[in-house]
Parts: structure tokens; C-alpha cells; sequence
């Protein structure tokens, strides 16, 4: 019976949940629009980590290099064009 | 009347009467002509509806020969209204809405074309397989590249073409600057081909990592498979941003947001900042395939194995990571600070160091090699030395101090012609004469072939090295004609002069297909060029389901390991084989996104919501489709084997 009960993702679920209220807050609370933010980028990221382990399995094939390769160069370039996107256009811009 | 005004060109020219009539003329001979020979349903059933890679490749290098030859004949149009001072062959209009033009077919439609035309043909067969992992979705990759391009063409007929350069820079494209529906084109057209090229990146993504050869593990790929594997990574990190772009365009022309303007909030810069975000890894999609094929060509007919394969590969990949890292260096002149432009200009020069690995495990490729001078190791003999020259004016424009001086001549548009020209168009013609045995079944004329190597490589360099002198001197790109007392006349008319060799040298290729078609030999076996990937180890022209038994390979040039140590490639015996049926679908739902798009361009909700409808529909047909495939039986590839002479 142990072995049936999906436990893993039941906690990634329940997670998931918490997440969600977490950044619900950010809404029905009063606080400054920097913290919503942070909160709701943080919340988001976690939340499509989760997404990705839990429910869709990114680690549970034989494929899992090459999956998590990707993922990660992913968010490299993402990282990478959003943060040259603002130096470029609003930090470095003289 | 009213409701057809707006498809009335708002530019005329006796040039584009000419156009439109020659169009119409060749669409009603083209109809006339299949109707005559009864091809309809040879056309339906062997063509429109193939989910063949082979015949997909094939369709993708005949558009972009035809795109080819579409931006040529722009690009002469230039250089002849160029070609003296205060010259009146095209107005300012006119000039705008060709030097834009030229630039996208050249790049997108032409450029794209065939580096993916060359992937769809090589890759499954290099790495022994039957077909692409998703063969329909290929089929309707090439449609929306057809739709996208037929879209973009019917754009200087019907409602005017785009000016606002290739570039295509907010606010000059936005609808205070640019009120035609020109602009609404260009995001339309480039927007449903670049589904398709983004379809393809996945596609062949997933064929490489999961479809290759037993033995064969990703070190032991050859280096065009490489060098498309890691296009294709980029392809899909690189084109959802231009997507993206195109869309806030479409909604800044269409719907009144101001993501690009320079009021409300908007931010002007931002598109030429997204722009070239997905504009510098797509210099890298175009240029890496193009180093695949000169490994190939380089170690082939030099008749030694490619130097230093890991750091061929080390390289590539290096190369797909920074290429993400340099898209400032396309406008170091917009007014950000020395720390921005300094971080640029070290990164572009750094990604120079990869690709210059790359010219020395060439060199040394050649470096005591039998060297066989055929046309395909011609073009990539040439591309040596005439890519170094565009190299290194590279390094010289990303000095960002510098680059105040050249940023805009004509010094710039020679850099990247050299990079392109030498890079992809040298290395797509000597891919299709090497590959084209493997294709047809007969080899390509050699004697023409060189004749066109030699006018378009001396016609290149007439054409293009002027331009490094006028810029320097001054010269800015884009301009449509020059007062005599600046004195670039004369270099200017060199330039024409380059152009029209390259026209010849056009010609001479063309000229050379037909002339081999009527006279080449049919019987040149399995292995014209002794060469040493796996795609030679079946016959030529290849049968449907590439190889009669799957081959197993223990190194990236297993064919070579076959013909000279003995190494057995095909242990196994005949199975049936699993086949993907023919559809319909993709060229249909291709109609659709064709109509949505020209809807689109010119706001008729009610096509677009028709031609929505129609796309839907589509998607839910294939979803409810019950199709298995079919099965090509042991009796059947024994004939078929048989019909290749001999069994093996």
C-alpha cells in the first residue's frame, strides 16, 4: 500500500497550494510594490520548479541529462537577456 | 470600389506594372501547364502531401533558389541605382521598399530555406534513420515557411512592401512613419514562418538526441548533425523572442499599444533591443550549419579525418552560449554608457576565438591531405581566406569607439555581406553539388560548376570590397543616390560591375542543373566522391526509407571504417518497415494560416476569424485522426534492393 500511495506528488500538490496563497497575498495585502514583486517572482519560479519535477517527471526517465541541460540553459539565456535587456536600455543608459 | 482601394499599391512604378503582369502571366502559365500534362494529382499525392524528409529538403532548396534569384534581382536593382551619381532608375520610395526587402528574402526565406532544406535531407541519413522524429509536423514546418514566404512576395503587388529596412526599427516602423500596410506585412510574414522554423527546431532536436544509429553516441556524430543540432538549440532559445517582438509590433500597428513608441510609457529602443536579441543567434543559425558542410567537404576531399573533432565540437557549443551574449554590439551608437558598450565589445571580440579554433582545425584538415579540387571543396577553399576578411572587419566593428565611425556606412554592409556570402551562400552551393548525387542520381556538371565558382567568388570581391573604401570614406548605407563631388562614383560602379558577375555566376548554377539533368550519367553508384559519413552508405537516389536495414556504426565516419577496416555496418536482416502516411493537412492548414495572415495584414476581421476557424479545425482533425502508419513489407524492399542492383 505504501508503495501505491503517490506521496511525492501529493507534497508537490500540497505545496503548489501553499504557493498559491502566498502569492494571493500580494494582492489582499498592503505592502510596497518592490516586496509583491520579489514575492511574486520568487513564488513563480518555485512554483514552475515544482510543476516541472512533480508532474511532469523531468527526473524520472532516461532522459533526465538532457532534460535538465536544457532546462537550465533556459534559464541562463533568459537570465542573461532580461537582466543585458535592463543594463542596456535603463541602467547603462547614459 | 472602396473596399478594394486599400489593395491598390500606394507607391506605382512602371517596374511594378511590369511585376504584376509578369506574376499573373506565370501563375496562369503554371496553371495552364499542370493542367495540360494532367499533374494535378502527381503533384498532390507525390509533393503537396509528402511527409518525406527527403522531398521536404527538396521543396526548401527550390524555394530558396526562387528566393535566391527574388532577392538577387533586388540586390542588382541597387547596385544599378547606385551605380553612377544622381542616378533616377528607382526613387528614394522605391530604393526603401528594395534594399528592405532584399534583406528579409535574403536572410529568412532564402538563408533558412536552405540550411534547413540541407538539414532535411542530410540529417536523418547521417544518422541512419528512416525519417525526421515528427514527420507531419515537418510537412507543416516547410508550409508555414512556404505561407510566410509567398505572403511576404504578394506584399510589392498588393498593398506595398515594407520600407523600414530589414531591421525594421520602431517608431520609423510605426504607423505615424510608416502609414502603409507594408509594415503589417513584413510582421505577418516573418511571424508565420517563424513558426515553422521554430516547429523545425524542436523537430529536430528530438530526432537527434533520440533517433540515431545503435553505436552511435553523440561524440561519434558527424559534424554537419553537430553543427545542426546545436542551429537547432539555438533556434528554439533565439525565435520565440522575435516572436514576441512581432506580436507587440503587430499590437503597437493594429491595436494602438505603445510597447514601441516613444510616448505613453513606451519604449522606442526596446525593438531594435529585442530585435537583435534574436538577431545575433540568428547570424550564428545561418553560420553553423555552413561550418558542418565545410567539415564534411574539408575532410572528404582532402581524404583525412576532420582535425580535431572535440574541439570542432567545444567550439559549436561555446559558440551557441555567447551568441546570446553580443546582440549590443548591433547599435553601440544608441546612447547607452562606456560600461554597457565595453562589456559588449569584449564579448564579441571573445566570440572570435571560438570561431577562429574552427579556421585552424580546417587548415589543418587540408594540412598534408590529398586534396581533390572538385567545385564543393572549391567554394570551401575560398571560404577560408574570404571569411577571414569578414572576421576581422567583424573585430574592427566591435571596437564600440570605433564603431562611430563605421556604424551605418557602407563599411558595415560589406562586413556582413562577407560574412554571409563566403559563409552561407559558398557553403549551400557546395553542399547541394556534393549532396546532390545523393538526391538525384547524378552528379552535377564540374566544369560549369567551376566556371560559376570563379565568376561568383571574383564578382563577390568586386562587388563587396568597394564598399569597404566608400564607407570608410563616408558613404552611408541606405542612401538612395549621391552627389557626384563625393566622389564614390566610380568605386560604386565597380560594384555593379562585381554584381552583375555574381548574376552570371547565377546563371552558370542554374544553367548547370538543367545541362546535368539532360547529359549526366545515371549510373554513378553509391559513394561518387569517396566519402566517409554514413549518408553514403546507401543508395543513390536514396529510397524512401533511407536504409533497407538499420546500420550500426562505432564512429562518426562509419563509412569509412566500412570500406577500409572492414567494419560490417549491416549485421541485421530484412524487417518491415514502419513508414509515416502522406497528409494533406499541413499544405491546407498552411492555406489557412496564408489567408489569416493577408487578412490580417489589411484588418478584415472576418478572414481572420474565418481563417482562425479554418486553423482550428485543422488542429482538431489531427487530434481525432486515427493514423498508424504503414508498413513497407520484406518482399517489397527486396525488389526495391534488387532494382539498386544487388541485395545486400
Amino acid at each position: 500500500m505504501k508503495e501505491l500511495f503517490p506521496a511525492k506528488q501529493v507534497m508537490g500538490f500540497v505545496s503548489s497550494l501553499l504557493l498559491t496563497v502566498v502569492a494571493l497575498c500580494v494582492y489582499f495585502l498592503d505592502m510596497s510594490f518592490e516586496v509583491g514583486m520579489t514575492i511574486l517572482l520568487v513564488t513563480a519560479f518555485i512554483q514552475a520548479a515544482l510543476q516541472l519535477v512533480f508532474f511532469m517527471h523531468a527526473g524520472e526517465s532516461s532522459d533526465k541529462k538532457a532534460i535538465y541541460t536544457n532546462v537550465y540553459y533556459g534559464i541562463a539565456i533568459a537570465l542573461v537577456t532580461v537582466f543585458g535587456t535592463l543594463l542596456t536600455l535603463i541602467w547603462g543608459y547614459m | 470600389m472602396e473596399f478594394f482601394d486599400r489593395f491598390a499599391v500606394p507607391h506605382p512604378s512602371p517596374l511594378i506594372y511590369a511585376s504584376m503582369v509578369a506574376i499573373a502571366l506565370t501563375l496562369i502559365a503554371v496553371v495552364i501547364g499542370i493542367t495540360y500534362f494532367k499533374k494535378w494529382g502527381y503533384l498532390w499525392r507525390e509533393w503537396l502531401t509528402t511527409v518525406d524528409h527527403k522531398r521536404i529538403g527538396m521543396m526548401y532548396i527550390i524555394s530558396a533558389l526562387l528566393m535566391l534569384f527574388r532577392g538577387g534581382v533586388d540586390g542588382i536593382m541597387m547596385r544599378l541605382q547606385t551605380a553612377v551619381p544622381e542616378n533616377s532608375f528607382l526613387d528614394a520610395q522605391h530604393y526603401n521598399e528594395v534594399f528592405t526587402t532584399h534583406g528579409i528574402v535574403m536572410i529568412i526565406f532564402m538563408a533558412m530555406a536552405f540550411i534547413i532544406g540541407m538539414m532535411n535531407i542530410v540529417v536523418p541519413l547521417q544518422i541512419g534513420a528512416r525519417d525526421v522524429a515528427f514527420p507531419r509536423l515537418n510537412a507543416i514546418s516547410f508550409w508555414l515557411y512556404f505561407a510566410g514566404a509567398m505572403l511576404f512576395n504578394v506584399s510589392f503587388v498588393i498593398g506595398g512592401s515594407p520600407d523600414a529596412g530589414w531591421t525594421n526599427y520602431f517608431p520609423l516602423a510605426g504607423t505615424d512613419f510608416s502609414q502603409s500596410v507594408g509594415v503589417n506585412y513584413y510582421m505577418w510574414a516573418l511571424q508565420i514562418s517563424g513558426l515553422g522554423t521554430l516547429m523545425t527546431g524542436i523537430n529536430f532536436i528530438v530526432t537527434i538526441l533520440k533517433m540515431r544509429a545503435p553505436g552511435m553516441t553523440l561524440m561519434k556524430m558527424p559534424m554537419f548533425t553537430w553543427s545542426a543540432l546545436i542551429t537547432n538549440v539555438i533556434i528554439v532559445f533565439a525565435f520565440p523572442v522575435l516572436t514576441i517582438a512581432l506580436l507587440m509590433g503587430t499590437l503597437d500597428r493594429q491595436f494602438g499599444t505603445h510597447f514601441f513608441a516613444s510616448t505613453n510609457g513606451g519604449m522606442d529602443m526596446l525593438w531594435a533591443n529585442l530585435f537583435w536579441v534574436w538577431g545575433h543567434p540568428e547570424v550564428y543559425i545561418l553560420i553553423l550549419p555552413a561550418f558542418g558542410i565545410y567539415s564534411e567537404v574539408i575532410a572528404t576531399f582532402s581524404q583525412r579525418n576532420l582535425y580535431g573533432y572535440k574541439s570542432m565540437v567545444g567550439s559549436m557549443v561555446l559558440i551557441s552560449f555567447m551568441s546570446f551574449l553580443v546582440w549590443v554590439h548591433h547599435f553601440f551608437t544608441m546612447g547607452h554608457g562606456p560600461l554597457v558598450n565595453g562589456i559588449f565589445s569584449i564579448t564579441t571580440m571573445a566570440i572570435a576565438v571560438p570561431t577562429g579554433i574552427k579556421i585552424f582545425n580546417w587548415l589543418l584538415t587540408m594540412w598534408k591531405g590529398k586534396i581533390r579540387f572538385t567545385v564543393p571543396m572549391l567554394y570551401s577553399i575560398g571560404f577560408i581566406p574570404l571569411f577571414t576578411i569578414g572576421g576581422v572587419t567583424g573585430v574592427m566593428l566591435a571596437i564600440a569607439s570605433a564603431d562611430y565611425q563605421y556604424h551605418n556606412t557602407m563599411f558595415l554592409v560589406a562586413h556582413f555581406h562577407n560574412v554571409i556570402i563566403p559563409g552561407v551562400v559558398f557553403a549551400m552551393l557546395a553542399g547541394l553539388t556534393y549532396w546532390w548525387p545523393k538526391v538525384f542520381g547524378f552528379m552535377l556538371n564540374e566544369r560549369i560548376g567551376k566556371w560559376g565558382f570563379w565568376f561568383l567568388s571574383i564578382g563577390f570581391c568586386l562587388a563587396f570590397f568597394p564598399m569597404y573604401i566608400t564607407g570608410l570614406d563616408g558613404q552611408a548605407r541606405r542612401m538612395y543616390t549621391y552627389s557626384e563631388e563625393t566622389g564614390f562614383g566610380p568605386l560604386n560602379l565597380l560594384s555593379f560591375f562585381g554584381a552583375g558577375l555574381m548574376a552570371i555566376a547565377f546563371i552558370l548554377i542554374v544553367f548547370n542543373i538543367y545541362y546535368s539533368f539532360r547529359n549526366s550519367p545515371r549510373n554513378v553508384g553509391q559513394d561518387p566522391w569517396n566519402a566517409r559519413s554514413l549518408e553514403w552508405a546507401t543508395h543513390n537516389p536514396v529510397p524512401e526509407y533511407n536504409f533497407a536495414v538499420t546500420p550500426v556504426v562505432n564512429s562518426s565516419e562509419a563509412f569509412w571504417d566500412s570500406k577500409k577496416n572492414g567494419h560490417n555496418l549491416f549485421p541485421d536482416k530484412f524487417e518491415k518497415i514502419h513508414m509515416p502516411n502522406n497528409s494533406g493537412v499541413p499544405v491546407i492548414m498552411a492555406g489557412f494560416f496564408f489567408i489569416f495572415g493577408f487578412s490580417f495584414v489589411f484588418s478584415i476581421w472576418i478572414g481572420v476569424i474565418l481563417a482562425a476557424l479554418g486553423i482550428f479545425g485543422c488542429m482538431a482533425y489531427r487530434t481525432f485522426e486515427n493514423d498508424h502508419g504503414r508498413y513497407i513489407s520484406v518482399e517489397e524492399i527486396k525488389e526495391t534492393e534488387k532494382k539498386y542492383g544487388g541485395a545486400k
